[in-house]
């Protein structure tokens, strides 16, 4: 029974036969994507975490978890995201979507289970270890799994495919803070703030919903094609036919500069994703725009919705153009009109332009999105498909650095104004400028992505190791 | 669009399944939550707008 049960997981009782529909990999893929994207509503529990034993949001004890110590808890997640996609990317490519799915579901579901265990008994290390250490693997994991799957089935439209796996991962959060806020609503009177027992059921649910996930994923035969499709004989020295190890490909200096692109745009991104609430709400007060006329806090709350809904759909909007763009220019579009639109912020808020203000802020966290999603693509387009997911769970360490170092960064320059005496949109100004300074080292590590280098590349055909498991 | 293994391709273990409507339906078990998530933040924006 164990060694059947095993065996199913194996990648080559993945292999698809021939009925099997490659849209049916999408979804396989978005609900593990979906599910995992929780990650970026736990701020939904900062208040209710920091007040476990006063019961009062407004009004916290003095033994209760302060803002630091619970954001701790995102920050340890962020960093095993980057870690395990690195460490277990090239376990991945051998034992198969399926399998790493799976663990992924158990690490994410799992963290929940034993962080409710840390609400429980009000033990920070318990919630630290469970949704922090256990749940960012299940995220690094969970993340890279149906990528190079999907790359594989999708050769002729690569960014469709992995912008429609990733966009889940910006709509996680979507479907994961109303779900905690009406769990936490239903539980509240069974047990503090109803925090425990809304991460049980989460932990369930999600853990089962990934399922979907794990038992309809399958991959394709290695030497399967879409039918009717012919690779472009357009030579373009950007998109290989050879392969690259994950290995080699460290070893390259595309590697470190797609490395370096993408932590300058997750960090850019951060910059106006960490300050888009109090950044609203200051520069446009009711002092500055007249009594009755400022921006709410709950109206913050709805610009924070839109911005989370262009990260979505520019996932799959940009991902989408870059097959049609090419990746380099794509990226270049990216930081390009992104220098222009984040120098312009701070004009825009000074000027008291709430309209325009709320546009460019969509259009700049659109493209934050699309660089998450296209990196994958741009890989597969540098390095081949060999073992793209691997490669692509290294790229993301520079995303587990961003995690780190961009809320450092964005709360130094912008307490530092404050301290200053500046306020509203000047307050924000360095951070703005700061981050449009970085995207120019962006734009140019993008710019001066060439080939990579023939010494690098596989010799001979390359396939995935028989029979491992 | 239906995939078409090459035929020397390993027979597959398990039944596989690939119906428009296991298609159709695929996309409802992931569309459904997502779309809720989206309604849920649609709602929510509206705030700014009033």
């Amino acid at each position: 029974m164990a060694d059947n049960s095993s065996s199913l997981l194996d990648r080559s009782r993945t292999v698809a036969g021939p009925n099997y529909n490659r849209w049916l990999v999408p979804p396989a893929a978005l609900a593990i994507h979906l599910a995992i994207g929780q990650a970026y509503a736990f701020s939904v529990f900062n208040k209710p975490l920091g007040a476990l034993r006063s019961l009062d949001v407004a009004k916290p004890a003095a033994d209760d978890w302060t803002p630091l110590q619970i954001g701790i808890t995102f920050s340890i997640a962020i960093v095993l995201l980057g870690l395990s996609a690195a460490i277990f990317g090239k376990w991945l490519e051998r034992v198969g979507p399926r399998k790493a799915m799976l663990a992924s579901s158990l690490c994410f579901g799992g963290g929940f289970l034993i962080a409710s265990l840390g609400v429980h008994l009000h033990n920070i290390w318990l919630l630290y270890f469970g949704y922090g250490f256990v749940g960012g693997i299940g995220l690094g994991i969970g993340y890279i799994s149906p990528v190079s799957t999907l790359i594989k089935w999708f050769p002729d439209r690569k960014g469709v495919a992995t912008g429609m796996a990733i966009m889940g991962f910006g709509g996680g959060a979507m479907i994961g803070s109303p779900l905690a806020n009406n769990l936490m609503t239903h539980f509240k009177d069974s047990a503090p703030l109803g925090v425990a027992p809304t991460f049980i059921v989460m932990g369930i649910i999600y853990l089962i919903f990934m399922q979907f996930g794990v038992w309809t994923i399958r991959v394709p035969a290695d030497d399967w094609k879409p039918a009717g499709y012919v690779p472009s004989t357009e030579h373009n020295d950007l998109i290989t036919t050879a392969n690259v190890s994950a290995d080699n490909a460290i070893k390259t200096p595309q590697f470190w500069m797609l490395w370096v692109v993408l932590l300058c745009n997750v960090t850019a991104g951060i910059g106006v994703l960490e300050t888009a609430s109090p950044l609203i709400q200051e520069t446009f007060s009711d002092t500055a725009m007249g009594a009755g006329k400022g921006v709410t806090a709950a109206a913050a709350a709805g610009f924070v919705g839109l911005l989370s809904l262009f990260n979505l759909l520019g996932r799959f909007f940009w991902s989408s153009a870059s097959d049609k763009l090419g990746r380099k220019v794509a990226y270049a579009i990216y930081f390009g009109l992104g220098i222009l639109l984040y120098a312009l912020i701070p004009t825009l808020g000074h000027n008291l332009q709430l309209t325009l203000f709320v546009v460019v802020a969509c259009v700049i966290i659109s493209m934050y999105g699309g660089g998450f999603a296209t990196a994958p693509a741009y890989l597969s387009d540098l390095f081949g498909k060999f073992q793209v997911g691997a490669i692509h769970g290294r790229l993301l360490t520079a995303w587990s650095t961003a995690g780190v170092l961009g809320p450092l960064i964005v709360h130094y320059l912008s307490d530092s104004r404050k301290a200053e005496g500046f306020t509203g949109a000047a307050a924000y100004q360095t951070v703005f400028y700061t981050m449009a300074g970085l995207l120019v080292v962006g734009f140019i590590a993008n710019i001066i992505v060439t080939a990579v280098n023939e010494r690098y590349h596989e010799k001979g055909p390359v396939t995935v190791e028989p029979g491992a498991h | 669009m239906t995939s078409q293994p090459n035929s020397s391709a390993p027979a597959p273990a398990t039944a596989d399944t690939g119906t428009g409507g296991s298609v159709v339906l695929a996309w409802l078990v992931v569309g459904l939550p997502l779309a809720w998530g989206v309604s849920q933040t649609f709602i929510k924006a509206l705030a700014l707008f009033k």
